[in-house]
């Protein structure tokens, strides 16, 4: 009895898959109760948050991937609605309209739905084109990105943007898009991005934080505070770090965003190069499940989603990690798993659950 | 079939693009795995002193400034703690807006504004700035209660100086007073700079300043783990800073306090010494000042008003005024005249009450004449005569030469800054002077035989030179410190009372001359002043003249006040042991019998009954609390 029970319920766990989210998001608590200068609060909040995503996960991973890509285009259009309705009434909050308050579920950040549902529509939309796709399909597909991606870059926020960017990329390339778009799409992304900096484009404090990257003293005390002392943390870590709670950057409030963005330094401080090499590690075998998922899917839908949840994780990981070490400009992208906040969680956890429901129903779609 | 191989092939160009995508994140992470290399490998050392010097501060301790005492060890000068009210104008954008925001706090005098201000336009760069000192324990809470709302605003417990005493003996004790840019640069160029750290005080005068190295002290430093708010988290480790040390005065507080009310609301000096060690007993000079107003900045008003008074009371007169020691200088020129052998003690002259040389005439005080005078009565009776005849046969250069060895027209080398060399005329110091008539005349000799003309000493030198006198010719340097304590060992350095030098007397000589300053006293100028004296004294009246008349006779209700005379005296006592020597001068006094001799006498009264000083200290005192009980 209780043996079925438990098939039941953990038929669709991906063991692999969950096993390194675990250790991860365990990893993370850790760190965060150092980062909260060993406050229990943050850390109880952060596990129920985390508690809620499981079950979440664990309902995603139940439903099968054809039930899912029924969502794909009510998500999506959901989606482009609320931006739309965040771009004329949204609340401005530091000077960023990102977002909604609706009646009944309150305050909403509608950019973060489309971190899931840019993936969902394209790889529906390929599926459902399999064996005949041509070039008016990645039309249509880069089309499926650019209005949700404008509508963010307007709010501004860019990192959101991107990363939405980055994931329908993902999809037309593993779609199979011409290596020539790929290479002549970058070449003409870097000009209008010149472009856009000689003409003022970009707002100034997204100017600041690329101008900043390459010299994080230009304005110590401001963009560059940021960057200065994460990696006064990060390098005073050393090979050992200073121990578990013992980071003086990070104790002592030298270490801005301690807690959210910037959790990696606190960890490179206090767990020193062997902490942050198993940190990678772990992150390099989430990844590479994500994308051994991806290979063994028997649908192109499902091998859309899990090589694009795959490159987004790595993404996230990369660009946070990347800021945090001063090798990107500071962009609000928390870092998978650990960085303290809910709806970065559930983003997370959600891609998780597809991930499972992807990797466990192959079975099924054999015949 | 067809489909089918399709499908491979489709999956086939999938993981084909799976693979390259999986290198280039490999290859991502790989990068960001040599970040972290550079980071904590390669500039660890960089980045691990970085952040030490983000978690420690390094905050100066600030060293107690050594006490002054007098030589009975009542304190003229110490420390107290308070808290002080202080801005930093780096952080506060509208000054004004935000002194008037702490208006509404605690109560800001208009005498507290305007020190400030003239403190910021002195001090612009300074990162903390007084606006109020002295806060009660309400006015800090108030403060500290709406400091969030005042950023710059700080309250600091800060070390003040304090000057017990106020104007008494203001120019001996001198004041401390912020450090200046031009003092910050000699700080820094003597290398002084670690032990002044923390320290916005230096001395500004008086033995303050000559005293300095002593009483500051060394400078301790804590080191201490702070926030990113510069918040001390806690002490890592502490170098203790060095008190100054202590020092005692020779000053009797007493003594100079009587001293000081004898001058009522004259102006003057008085320099009484302790012949057989050097011991300065009392150094006056009025008006004096409140040095606590320098302490923390004086407002430009009172600054003003000391600055520009005619009474000049910044002036440290006994020993930066120089003056025509008048007829105090005759028992040195009686002394110097037996020591070349040109008279002797019976030697007697007949004085018609003038003296012609040529075509020039010199008048006596008293119409026609002393009579017979010989060298005791000489001086007890101040004839002009004796000495005009006696500088007229003189030779100038010797003459100076003697004089030099009293210390007339030389640095006592008394332990104070700022000491004037007065004028002892030589041949070379007239050709020097007026080259236009570089000769000395036999005119100006005559003039400066009776202490008048080119001479110009401090009263500090004159005492001086009655004190080696008064001690047959043994000269013990005057000074004011008698010992210098270590405040941490306790071990204290006696100024040591050995004799500079002796200058060779005959006692016969040097009898004579005491004879006749003996004479001063019982029958001579200033005998009415000390009838009923309870000890036995020399003394000497003089009076020096402020300006020239060109040979009117000089009518002292026709002079403006400032014109007149200066009024001198000279004493030491007891007669045989004298264990004090005194000059006494009174600018515009007029004739030294009467405004400068009662002084003496007074001083001198004081000086031999103790029991009759301690009552007129502790009435001093009471007034004291009186006064400050009052508002």
């Amino acid at each position: 009895m209780i043996q079925q029970l438990w098939n039941k319920l953990t038929d669709h766990i991906d063991p692999v898959l969950f096993a390194l989210v675990t250790l991860i998001t365990v990893l993370g608590l850790m760190v965060l109760y150092s980062a909260a200068n060993e406050a229990m609060g943050r850390v109880v909040g952060q596990s129920q948050k985390v508690m809620v995503a499981i079950v979440v996960m664990f309902v995603l991973a139940n439903l099968s991937p054809t039930f899912i890509a029924r969502f794909a285009v009510p998500l999506y259009l959901i989606g482009i609605v609320l931006l739309l309705g965040v771009a004329v009434g949204g609340e401005v909050i530091k000077g960023a309209r990102r977002w909604l308050k609706l009646p009944l579920i309150g305050n909403i950040q509608p950019s973060e739905i489309m971190k899931i549902a840019v993936p969902l529509i394209l790889a529906w939309y390929f599926d459902k084109h399999e064996g005949a796709i041509n070039w008016k399909n990645f039309l249509v597909a880069g089309l499926l990105v650019a209005i949700p991606f404008a509508l963010i870059v307007r709010q501004p926020d860019l990192g959101t943007a991107l990363l939405v960017g980055a994931c329908g990329f993902y999809i037309l390339y593993l779609a199979g898009l011409d290596w020539r778009i790929i290479v002549g799409g970058g070449l003409i992304a870097a000009i209008s991005f010149a472009a856009a900096w000689e003409f003022n484009w970009l707002h100034d404090y997204q100017k600041e934080r690329v101008m900043t990257v390459f010299n994080p003293s230009l304005d110590a005390q401001d963009a560059g505070w940021h960057t200065i002392q994460a990696a006064i943390a990060i390098g005073s870590g050393g090979l050992i770090g200073k121990g578990w709670l013992s980071g003086t950057q990070t104790h002592l409030e030298f270490l801005p965003e301690k807690h959210t963005d910037f959790i990696v330094a606190v960890y490179g401080e206090e767990f020193g190069l062997i902490g942050v090499l198993v940190l990678l590690v772990i992150y390099v075998l989430l990844i590479g499940r994500c994308m051994l998922i991806a290979m063994r899917a028997q649908t192109l839908f499902g091998r859309l989603m899990a090589g694009t949840f795959g490159l987004m994780f790595f993404t996230y990981t990369f660009v946070n990690i990347g800021m945090v070490t001063g090798m990107l400009p500071v962009v609000g992208v928390p870092l998978p798993f650990v960085s303290f906040g809910g709806t970065a969680m559930m983003t997370l956890f959600i891609a998780v659950g597809m991930l499972m429901s992807i990797a466990t129903h192959r079975k099924l779609l054999a015949t | 079939m067809k489909e089918l191989r399709n499908r491979e092939q489709e999956v086939f160009w999938f993981q084909r693009r799976v693979f390259v995508a999986a290198v280039f994140m490999l290859l991502c992470f790989a990068l960001l795995l040599g970040r972290f290399i550079y980071l904590q490998l390669v500039k660890h050392e960089h980045f691990e002193r970085l952040a030490e010097a983000n978690r420690i501060d390094v905050q100066p301790e600030v060293p107690n400034r050594g006490i002054i005492t007098d030589r009975n060890g009542i304190v003229l000068a110490s420390n107290f703690s308070a808290y002080t009210l202080e801005l930093n104008p780096q952080k506060i954008p509208n000054l004004d807006a935000t002194i008037e925001r702490l208006a509404t706090l605690v109560d800001i005098s208009q005498r507290d504004r305007r020190r400030f201000k003239r403190l910021y336009e002195e001090f612009r760069s300074a990162e903390s700035l007084p606006l109020k000192s002295r806060l009660s324990d309400e006015e800090v809470a108030r403060i500290a209660a709406n400091r969030f709302q005042l950023p710059g605003v700080e309250i600091k417990a800060r070390l003040f100086r304090q000057y017990p005493m106020g104007d008494v003996a203001s120019h001996v004790i001198g004041y401390i007073g912020r450090i200046s840019q031009r003092e910050k640069e000699r700080i820094e160029a003597q290398g002084l700079s670690a032990e002044y750290k923390g320290s916005d005080y230096i001395g500004k005068s008086g033995i303050e300043l000559t005293y300095e190295k002593d009483l500051r002290g060394t400078a301790g430093a804590v080191e201490v783990e702070v926030d990113a708010s510069r918040r001390v988290m806690r002490q890592l480790s502490r170098k203790a800073s060095i008190s100054g040390n202590n020092l005692q005065l020779s000053l009797d507080i007493r003594l100079q306090r009587l001293a000081e009310e004898a001058f009522t609301d004259r102006r003057g000096a008085l320099v009484a010494i302790e012949p057989s060690t050097g011991d300065i007993l009392a150094f006056v000079s009025k008006p004096g000042f409140d040095p606590n107003l320098f302490v923390d900045g004086i407002d430009p008003q009172s600054w003003e008003a000391l600055r520009d008074s005619l009474d000049k009371p910044m002036l440290n007169r006994p020993l930066q005024g120089a003056y025509p020691p008048g007829s105090t200088y005759k028992p040195f020129m009686a002394l110097m005249a037996q020591e070349f052998g040109i008279r002797t003690r019976e030697q007697a002259i007949a004085d018609p009450g003038f003296f012609r040389l040529g075509n020039g005439y010199w008048r006596d005080d008293k119409v026609g004449g002393h009579g017979m005078v010989n060298l005791p009565k000489s001086i007890a009776v101040s004839c002009n005569t004796y000495y005009y005849q006696l500088g007229a046969e003189l030779d100038i250069d010797e003459w100076s030469g003697f004089m030099r060895q009293f210390g007339f027209g030389q640095k006592t080398g008394v332990d104070i800054d700022g000491e004037l060399t007065g004028t002892l005329p030589t041949r070379e110091w007239k050709a020097k002077r007026f080259p236009k008539d570089p000769k000395v005349h036999v005119g100006d000799q005559v003039s400066l035989g009776i202490g008048q003309g080119f001479n110009a000493f401090t009263p500090l030198q004159l005492a001086y030179a009655t004190a080696i006198l008064a001690n047959n010719g043994v000269a013990f340097r005057p000074h004011l410190v008698k010992r210098v304590q270590d405040a941490k060992s306790g071990d204290s350095q006696l100024t040591q009372p050995e004799p500079a030098y002796t200058i060779k007397l005959k006692p016969e000589h040097i009898q004579a001359v005491k004879e006749g300053l003996q004479g001063v006293v019982l029958e001579g100028t200033s005998a009415s002043v000390f009838k009923g004296a309870k000890y036995t004294s020399g003394g000497k009246t003089g009076t020096a003249q402020a300006f020239n008349l060109r040979g009117q006779k000089y009518v002292e209700s026709q002079v403006d006040e400032r014109s007149r005379d200066h009024s001198w005296y000279i004493t030491f006592a007891p007669l045989d042991k004298p264990q004090i020597a005194m000059a006494v001068f009174v600018e515009n006094g007029g004739f030294g019998a009467r405004a400068a001799a009662p002084i003496a006498r007074k001083v001198l009264d004081a000086y031999f009954d103790q029991a009759a000083l301690d009552a007129n200290w502790k009435g001093f005192l009471a007034q004291k609390r009186d006064t400050k009980a009052e508002p």
